[in-house]
């Protein structure tokens, strides 16, 4: 059967518009309008290798028991942890993270997400500076130039620039690319910066330096003339962007890792922000983040609503606070500061540095996800995921922070629970149960 | 003057938070009393002896108090937090957060001290014998108004954001430091006898720095408007001579921070 509209639960670009073809009887599926990765998570849905039963590791044995055993013995590690540590993953949907973070702040541990490995230093910048930002789609319809800063945006997120970003048609700018000039500021020369028409080409770990020049020939002064070396950009070249900016009607500048993780981390994006703030004053300028998963937005405004901070909470006091160095996971765990772990929706011992990731592995570990990976193979009870917006309805966050309600094209394939909000609602009952009994 | 001496006992397989640990609390307290202060370790409290061998009573005030922490405690945080008075010798090395938002009395670290020491402090002293970590003096996560009095003194390095926001104090390191030395300053006075590596000063508004080493990596919002020699700040000299520097012009403001650069070690400038 045909099912249009169906929201892609793969990058934060959140597709709208993906079209499948479910053959249930001879498990094939046929997707449209999807990208390579987009194609690649929707044929989960009908894999040979998707984990449909729960298993827990006996004595160094890993065995098949049923749902209500493997979520006994989940509460039963949760609850007897001095500091379980939660880390709710962004490919599942906003109502899974709530329970999560319920839960977190129940026992009193530290709860995280995919945010800390990922923007979290962008958070961090807009919690210092604040931020000009815009949708999606006022930028598509506005901005006559575009700059990819430290992204390359047709590996990472293939559609970007065909949906919202370079090429698409919009309001005031109907020539599509012809009305737009790109910009693109990496070290390398990615597929991005070959199609832009100029690529600065600046040295690794060199964002901040570069970022403050702008800003300095912005406020009318010349910059210190060492900066040429350290950046590899001539001066005359920075004075021409800050020009082509002032100049444009509207200016969309994108972010990705390659400020956010670079040297100075939130230092770069907080300096950026003021940039474009300042920028405000000659045309109009907005800032965003090319988000990594579907809903690791989600997450930061989650957090921020409920509880106040975006990502790295502790409520080890009973209430949340937050100090990313601190409270984050890949610190918590290089530390050894926690001593049990429950990860949603993330493979997480795949993408932290090795250190955490050894004792991660160490320490008692619940995990729910969808396919076998290093954190099913290191974790003690594996609870099956259910794939978010094939076979369950929720919500994501998409990369500029707007809400995505996405609805099912299928049924959870396990009678035992409907969605990973649903088996985190069962495990919760369960834990509530034994704290207060 | 009363001598608090505290030794580790404990499992710190977590870490410990230890925030009661001033001479404001033990002050006019019994061994007995001060043993049975509680101190966080994961969402539980327990007494302190649960982690430390307390000996001697509090003085009559937090003045006539000395707490002497004999060990190493790279695993308890927070010790001296919002004290006003009295002594912290720590005979080793200490965690996180030591001293931060004290007003008063003086902190003595004689190993290494941890990341957020003297955290938006207000007065008062410490001094750290060894080397620390990031963010010395800083204000808080989203806060714009680091440490606003008092100095700390550091012997060895320290690593990233010295000082960051700071609105008043000195900040006096001996050996080197690295990323954003002295960011987003507005005022006081941060002193770094060897080199730091990159973005010093930067988007400062005010305030003073002095670094008497290289600079691998100069910030760009600067501009040099002399050159001064054997520089003296109340009883912090800095001899030699030094390149000034006004700004940083990368912010809207007027450039009244001053960096002062060795002429020395930063021939390239």
């Amino acid at each position: 059967m045909v099912h249009k509209n169906i929201i892609c639960p793969v990058c934060g670009g959140s597709c709208d518009d993906v079209q499948i073809d479910l053959d249930t009887k001879n498990r094939t599926i046929d997707v449209q309008n999807a990208c390579k990765m987009g194609n690649a998570k929707f044929q989960e849905v009908v894999s040979n290798h998707r984990l449909l039963k729960p298993t827990i590791r006996e004595n160094g044995k890993v065995k098949e028991v049923s749902w209500d055993e493997a979520l006994e013995m989940a509460a039963d590690i949760l609850v007897n942890a001095r500091r379980p540590f939660f880390f709710l993953g962004s490919e599942t949907s906003c109502e899974a993270q709530e329970v999560g973070l319920h839960i977190a702040e129940y026992l009193g541990g530290p709860a995280d997400s995919n945010a800390t490995i990922c923007h979290g230093p962008t958070v961090m910048g807009i919690q210092e500076s604040g931020m000009v930002g815009a949708t999606a789609g006022q930028a598509k319809n506005r901005a006559d130039m575009v700059v990819y800063w430290g992204v390359n945006a047709l590996e990472s997120m293939p559609r970007h620039m065909s949906k919202y970003g370079v090429f698409p048609r919009g309001y005031w700018t109907k020539r599509g690319r012809f009305d737009r000039t790109m910009v693109t500021v990496d070290p390398r020369v990615t597929p991005t910066a070959i199609a832009s028409d100029l690529h600065l080409q600046l040295n690794p770990n060199s964002d901040y330096e570069l970022l403050s020049a702008l800003f300095t020939i912005l406020n009318g002064r010349e910059p210190h003339p060492s900066v040429e070396e350290i950046t590899g950009i001539p001066i005359s070249v920075m004075k021409q962007t800050v020009e082509m900016m002032k100049e444009s009607n509207y200016v969309a500048i994108y972010v990705g890792l390659g400020v956010s993780s670079s040297y100075g981390k939130h230092r770069n994006i907080e300096i950026a922000l003021n940039l474009v703030k300042e920028l405000n004053n000659y045309t109009k300028c907005n800032i965003g983040a090319l988000r990594g998963h579907c809903n690791v937005a989600g997450f930061n405004q989650l957090a921020s609503y409920l509880y106040g901070y975006p990502f790295g909470l502790d409520f080890m006091k009973g209430y949340p606070r937050y100090n990313p160095g601190e409270t984050t996971c890949v610190d918590l765990l290089r530390e050894k500061d926690v001593d049990a772990a429950f990860v949603m929706s993330a493979d997480l011992v795949n993408h932290i540095p090795a250190d955490s990731a050894k004792y991660l592995a160490e320490i008692p570990m619940v995990c729910i996800d969808i396919a076998p990976c290093p954190t099913t193979t290191a974790s003690d009870v594996v609870l099956p995921g259910v794939i978010d917006a094939m076979e369950c309805d929720g919500t994501f966050y998409r990369l500029d922070n707007v809400p995505v309600y996405f609805e099912p094209f299928t049924d959870s394939p396990f009678p035992e629970t409907k969605s990973n909000e649903d088996t985190l609602k069962q495990l919760f009952a369960k834990i509530k149960a034994r704290k207060e009994a | 003057m009363a001598d608090v001496i505290l030794k580790p006992t404990g499992n710190f397989d977590l870490t410990v938070e230890a925030e009661v640990v001033t001479p404001d609390n033990f002050a006019g307290k019994t061994t007995e009393e001060i043993g049975k202060l509680l101190v966080w370790q994961g969402p539980k409290e327990y007494p302190l002896t649960d982690f430390f061998s307390v000996q001697g009573n509090g003085g009559n005030s937090a003045e006539d108090t000395t707490i002497i922490v004999d060990g190493d405690i790279p695993r308890v945080k927070r010790i001296g937090q919002e004290m006003t008075a009295g002594r912290v010798l720590i005979k080793g090395s200490a965690g996180m957060h030591m001293g931060s938002g004290m007003k008063g009395g003086e902190i003595i670290i004689e190993g290494d001290a941890d990341s957020w020491a003297g955290m938006e402090m207000k007065g008062g002293s410490i001094h750290i014998k060894g080397n620390t970590k990031d963010h010395l003096g800083c204000a808080y996560r989203g806060s714009w108004k680091g440490m606003s009095g008092g100095r700390i003194t550091v012997d060895g390095d320290a690593v990233s954001q010295v000082g960051g926001g700071l609105t008043g104090g000195e900040i006096v390191i001996g050996g080197s430091v690295k990323h954003f030395c002295g960011i987003r300053i507005n005022g006081g006075l941060i002193v770094v006898k060897g080199n730091a590596v990159r973005t010093v000063g930067a988007e400062m508004t005010g305030g003073t720095i002095v670094i008497g080493g290289c600079i691998e990596r100069f910030t760009p919002g600067f501009e040099m408007t002399g050159v001064e020699s054997d520089l003296k700040f109340n009883d912090i000299e800095c001899p030699g001579e030094y390149k000034k520097f006004t700004g940083d012009y990368a912010i809207p403001q007027k450039g009244k921070g001053t960096l002062y650069v060795s002429c020395e070690n930063n021939e390239c400038l």
